[in-house]
């Protein structure tokens, strides 16, 4: 039989019959039949839909979110009103589903390290307790541990028995609140010296570094560093007339605080819980990646005069973050996706927000498909950032 | 219908998302209920007096009721009903996608509601008002003394917006403190964690039945809504909107007409009042003008009794919510309860 997928030059002439006798051919039809029936699927899906939404009667669209939302929200990192429109409101759910997902990222990835570099000290007690912990904590529903934190944050004194801290931090059940600074005209001047001198420190480090690569010589870069960062926007505060002000918040006839910057026990709620409960897994990736370096290397580390930091840090780290990013990155997508469960202690995130327009505006299709997207996005930029970071540490082998 | 633009057609494929879209076109839902044999009724995830779970572990209460008489209606049988419970944002997908037949959650008829949402609201079986709960400590004896407080809201409802309406209208200001759910909402006011909580009256009256030290608490004498609140089902179908707006109107009509539990089967066998007999159905064939069983009125005040046996059984004033009649009393009472004729 001749081997019909044999490289004789170019065919000589289409055969309908080719389709089923060439292989090459018959894997291209296989899938172009696939990729029919999945769009096919698709049509009778939309096409279901608005025979439905046709038969109730219902109208879709996204022209409610030029709307007023009439809602009030709590917590916002933008000038919110109640008279603003849906869309406004939407994007202070957003950034509050960003806002809360990057602390939880940022303390979730430091207590993960933490916890899974502690889990493998020789030390009995605290490898116990660490392993308590994290058996503890992955095992238990997440929804329970932000309504415990929650809980618990709400037995603090309440707004009649505020406990002060120093001159102007309050602290009572609705929230922490704090001195929040106010610009006046020259403050950007030192935010501009505070941008600078952050860009000066990280030149400063990259040249130490060099420095040290070619001659061996070590410079207190990180002192230097600080020092830039501190001392440049210090100077230029004190020079143009010291333009940020304080606003201290004062109490009103209910003892609640208005004016300065407040921390309500929600978002604290669930940023501990959601640190936590992602830090325990984290723990776990990281104790896998550096059991997976072998132990060799911390045995000639050893024998280089390297202490036992230094090979944690110089040797061991940079081996097992091979192994560790891809799973951490899924880590990190899990909790900007656990992030919606918010709604259960009222932080008004994209979800919360979202499903209060749902019910006044009833648009559940808009807004279902506006949630999709939203997630599948900030997973999108989380998994590029991590790709790229992945990429960036791993192994040269030169 | 035209889909608007390229986002309008992603989103109808976001469709899947909201799930249970493939109910067959044009259902009649008498049909339907007739052949499972057991009507699917969207209730309150829980609210004392309107929504609750007996001793029995059986739901009953207000709202429950009514779901209770539209299977004796339809099916002849109060107990044949599926409780769907739903929270203040579902309840309207759970409608619309055909989970549930009919919606008895303590629901304000609106005007977007009805028009926009593809329902038809088949009556008010609650005038009711939206009001504010507050610690008699905090000195207040008007909500609109409120400027500057924090107030916890049940999201998801219509209190939401008419809490920022009232503020707004009397320019003061608030911190919002919203929750998903009454019971969190609830622990969040109990903690102090806001001065004031702020539902629909009745709701109010039910969770203050349940504070241990009630007496602390008072509700204030605003009440800064309208909300009337009732039944409701998907718009398309007027047969079964008709047979649930009628069910309501026959429990209302049976305590203007002095029908109760006790005497219906009595009266179904002929009275000398002859709306009694078309309603009971002796007289007349009105209840195949609905498609049901000529004695499905009977049924429906056999299940629970007539809207006063309901209100008194469960809200009334010998029941920890202690709710007066008020706006809910009959017209020749004094209230505005009143049911078309039985004509």
């Amino acid at each position: 039989m001749a081997s019909t997928n044999s490289p004789a030059g170019p065919a000589t002439g289409f055969n309908i019959w080719r389709l089923w006798t060439d292989e090459r051919h018959r894997g291209i039809l296989s899938q172009a039949i696939v990729v029919i029936l999945v769009a096919l699927a698709l049509v009778w899906v939309a096409d279901n839909t608005r025979t439905n939404l046709d038969n109730r009667g219902l109208d879709i669209g996204f022209d409610f979110l030029a709307d007023p939302a009439g809602i009030g929200i709590g917590v916002s990192l933008i000038e919110y009103r109640s008279t603003d429109t849906w869309l406004r409101a939407m994007t202070v759910g957003l950034l509050n589903t960003v806002l809360v997902s990057a602390l939880g990222i940022v303390a979730a990835t430091a207590i993960g390290f933490a916890a899974g570099i502690m889990r493998l000290l020789p030390n009995w007690l605290i490898r116990t307790i660490i392993a308590t912990w994290v058996e503890f904590t992955r095992n238990v529903p997440l929804l329970l541990q932000i309504i415990f934190w929650w809980t618990l944050l709400l037995s603090l004194p309440t707004v009649r028995e505020t406990l002060r801290i120093g001159d102007s931090i309050f602290l009572n059940n609705s929230g922490i609140t704090g001195p929040s600074p106010v610009f006046e005209p020259g403050a950007s001047a030192v935010l501009i010296a505070l941008a600078a001198g952050v860009a000066a420190a990280w030149a400063v480090l990259n040249w130490a570094r060099k420095r040290q690569a070619a001659t061996g010589e070590r410079l207190p870069a990180g002192w230097i560093a600080l020092g830039l960062i501190v001392l440049l926007p210090l100077a230029v505060y004190f020079a143009s007339g010291e333009p940020i002000s304080w606003d201290t918040p004062t109490a009103n006839r209910f003892g609640r605080l208005r004016g300065g910057l407040t921390v309500t026990p929600e978002l604290v709620a669930l940023w501990f819980a959601l640190s936590t409960y992602t830090g325990a897994f984290i723990s776990e990736i990281v104790r896998a990646g550096i059991l997976s370096v072998s132990k060799g290397q911390t045995e000639a580390a050893g024998s280089l005069g390297l202490k036992g930091w230094q090979t944690t840090r110089l040797i061991i780290m940079p081996q097992a973050l091979r192994v560790i990013i891809p799973p951490l990155t899924s880590q990190f997508l899990n909790l900007t996706k656990n992030s919606s469960l918010a709604l259960a202690v009222g932080f008004q995130d994209f979800v919360g927000i979202g499903s209060q327009a749902q019910n006044q505006t009833g648009q559940a299709i808009e807004i279902v498909f506006s949630w999709m997207v939203v997630y599948v996005s900030l997973s999108l930029l989380t998994s590029a950032f991590m790709n790229w970071y992945n990429a960036r540490i791993a192994l040269v082998e030169r | 219908m035209k889909i608007k633009s390229f986002t309008g057609m992603a989103a109808v494929a976001g469709i899947l998302a909201v799930a249970g879209m493939a109910v067959p076109a044009h259902a009649a839902t008498l049909d339907d209920v007739k052949s499972a044999g057991v009507i699917k009724c969207g209730i309150n995830t829980g609210l004392a007096g309107f929504a609750f779970t007996g001793d029995d572990g059986k739901w009953t209460g207000f709202d429950v009721a009514y779901c209770r008489a539209m299977a004796a209606a339809v099916l002849g049988d109060p107990d044949k009903v599926k409780y769907v419970n739903l929270t203040g944002a579902n309840r309207f997908p759970a409608l619309q996608s055909g989970e549930i037949d009919v919606l008895s959650r303590n629901t304000t008829w609106t005007f977007s509601r009805d028009v926009d949402l593809g329902f038809t609201f088949v009556g008010v079986n609650y005038y009711d008002g939206q009001g504010f709960i507050g610690r008699k400590s905090l000195g207040v004896k008007s909500a609109k003394e409120l400027d500057g407080a924090s107030v916890c809201i049940q999201t998801g409802t219509t209190t939401e917006k008419n809490l920022a309406d009232f503020f707004r209208v009397n320019n003061i200001s608030y911190e919002a403190v919203p929750i998903e759910t009454n019971s969190e909402a609830r622990t969040a006011y109990q903690a102090e964690r806001c001065d004031v909580y702020t539902t629909d009256a009745s709701g109010l009256a039910a969770t203050k039945s349940t504070f241990e030290d009630a007496e602390k608490h008072m509700v204030f004498p605003e009440i800064v809504s309208k909300e009337p609140l009732g039944p409701l089902v998907r718009q398309g179908d007027d047969q079964w909107a008709d047979i649930a707006r009628w069910v309501l109107n026959a429990l209302i009509s049976a305590e203007e007409l002095g029908v109760t539990q006790a005497n219906v089967e009595e009266l179904a066998k002929g009275s000398k009042n002859p709306e009694i007999n078309r309603m009971l159905g002796s007289e007349g064939s009105y209840a195949k003008m609905l498609g049901l069983e000529k004695n499905w009125a009977v049924n429906a005040i056999k299940a629970d009794g007539n809207y006063a046996e309901i209100f008194e059984k469960f809200v009334g004033p010998k029941t920890p919510l202690g709710l007066e009649r008020g706006l809910n009393a009959l017209y020749k009472d004094g209230g505005i309860l009143y049911s078309p004729p039985f004509r």
